[in-house]
């Protein structure tokens, strides 16, 4: 850290660089080597033998907002890890998920928490809602040299907004476009599978724990049909990764609490693979 | 023309500035207390703050001039957010803010003309009283690790008294808080503090990810209340002693003004 401080002023830099409350900004100036958009992408295209996360999914309900997301990497043909975790706490009122090459986009999380976090703190106010989907626009844009390059990461964010009292949910494009979507979302290589479940399942007065539920089944239908999503594993009890985001903050679901609802929807499919059916007319 | 000072005399006088500007200000309490570490400022401004937070178990309070203290407390919320970035979160330490504040402080009070009129405190609060960290620096860098209590800014000593007089290891939010209160009403004899017009916020260790709280003016007002009410009633014996019954002694203000 002593190598920055070259003495120019009246403080080292750390108190004298750029009057900015963004930390990637900052950072660019402190230390660049450290901020993913500053790096050259790679001459050739990435093979598949770097990890992928995969499907993430995202149900709105009234006063909140649920996210979910799968455990498997894969690497190509191989299962790079059973246990990853894609979704994370942004800050106390939103929560960010991400699909794509894992290793850049637990990277670019991190930035992003850090990010609201010193805003909150050197500013005294939390960003609002669009502002927060808005920054992170720009970190995947910066990203788009590496997407080119096939490393491409897309994330999902779900944020609380205290003014409207309701969950929002912000979908991305590799090269930035910032999406804001209605009731629900689907992200990653089941996603589409996913987003049919999710049609089928969701409505507008879902209870915070039936928003969990239409959730992890629509996960399990994503990893019905896309050899990259990983299902609730029973036997090593690796269960998705459910957050919510309300008015009380964001919590992360208890591995209990995950555990009945996983082991509830693969009872139920043992009656009907297919999961719950919707009424024809 | 220009006339010889010598280095002591130079730095006579601006510790002597410095510590008249820091004496000008309103005083600010940071004390231990059974559950973390509680600050407490004379400060009504619910903007202009003299506590804030660093990190996920570390605090600032600061006293003096506000724009130099501001621009320690935005470099130190640097400090410990590029560490935390790069390292991990448990990697950003009191005790490193510190070490960068105490350069950062005596450069300028050796190398610039003005000295910074401020006077800080960084707590960390650990996962019991014994691995709580408070140290206190002072505007020509000097360092000092605290334990239990620390007044600054204003009639300092003063209010140092009050708190020796009445704090209690291991007291509970409530009690400490009321102690607070009274030292800092020691720096008047007729100042009597409202909850609108403190800055309150604790360290508690039993929160979670970021430790940092600050307390509304209600619920200032409660616990403020509840340490009343139990006083009262017979509760703590020191508590009720000073509660109005027997007056504490406040005297030799005059002392420490030079």
């Amino acid at each position: 850290m002593a190598s920055h401080d070259s003495y120019t002023g009246r403080l080292p830099g750390l108190f004298a660089s750029p009057d900015t409350s963004s930390f990637t900004e900052f950072l660019g100036a402190y230390s660049p080597e450290l901020l993913p958009g500053g790096r050259t992408p790679p001459a050739s295209r990435a093979g598949d033998d770097i990890p992928h996360g995969t499907t993430i999914v995202t149900v709105g309900f009234p006063g909140g907002v649920v996210m979910a997301g799968d455990r498997r990497a894969t690497a190509g043909n191989v299962i790079a890890q059973r246990d990853i975790e894609k979704v994370f706490r942004a800050d106390e009122f939103s929560a960010i998920a991400i699909a794509g090459t894992a290793g850049i986009g637990i990277e670019m999380v991190r930035l992003f928490q850090v990010e609201l976090e010193h805003y909150e703190k050197r500013e005294g106010r939390t960003l609002s809602v669009e502002g927060k989907a808005n920054r992170l626009a720009t970190m995947v844009r910066q990203n788009l040299g590496m997407a080119m390059q096939g490393l491409a990461v897309v994330p999902l964010f779900a944020g609380y907004d205290e003014e409207r009292n309701e969950g929002r949910i912000f979908s991305y494009d590799p090269a930035g476009g910032r999406y804001e979507e209605r009731d629900f979302h689907s992200i990653g290589s089941g996603s589409v599978f996913a987003r049919g479940a999710l049609k089928k399942l969701y409505r507008a007065d879902l209870s915070a724990e039936d928003a969990a539920l239409v959730c992890v089944q629509s996960l399990y239908d994503a990893a019905d049909d896309d050899s990259a999503t990983g299902g609730p594993d029973l036997t090593r009890r690796i269960f998705p990764v459910v957050a919510s985001v309300t008015s009380d903050g964001y919590r992360r679901l208890g591995e209990d609490e995950v555990g009945a609802l996983a082991q509830a929807v693969v009872d139920g499919r043992y009656d009907s693979p297919g999961g719950p059916t919707a009424p024809l007319r | 023309m220009p006339f010889y000072v010598s280095p002591e005399q130079q730095m006579k006088d601006k510790a002597d500035y410095a510590r008249k500007g820091i004496a000008r200000g309103r005083s600010v309490v940071v004390l231990q207390y059974d559950d973390g570490i509680l600050f407490v400022a004379d400060n009504p401004s619910r903007a202009l703050h003299k506590i804030s937070e660093i990190y996920d178990r570390i605090a600032f309070a600061a006293v003096g001039k506000y724009n130099e203290f501001e621009n320690l407390r935005l470099g130190g919320v640097r400090y410990a957010d590029i560490n935390g970035y790069q390292y991990d979160r448990r990697d950003v330490t009191a005790r490193g803010l510190a070490n960068v504040y105490a350069q950062s402080l005596g450069t300028i009070f050796t190398e610039t003309a003005k000295p910074y009129e401020v006077e800080l405190v960084v707590a960390e609060v650990g996962d019991d009283a014994e691995t709580d960290q408070v140290y206190r620096l002072t505007f020509d860098g000097s360092v000092a690790d605290e334990h239990g209590y620390v007044a600054m800014g204003g009639q300092a000593e003063a209010v140092a008294q009050s708190l020796k007089d009445g704090y209690r290891e291991g007291a509970p939010l409530a009690e400490a808080l009321r102690t607070a209160v009274r030292a800092l009403e020691a720096q008047d004899s007729d100042r009597r503090l409202e909850a609108t017009s403190l800055e309150v916020a604790v360290l508690d260790r039993n929160r979670e990810h970021r430790l940092f709280k600050r307390l509304s003016a209600a619920r200032i007002g409660d616990l403020l209340s509840a340490a009343d009410g139990s006083a009262g009633s017979g509760g703590a014996a020191d508590a009720a002693e000073g509660e109005g019954s027997k007056p504490e002694p406040k005297q030799k203000p005059e002392s420490d003004e030079d």
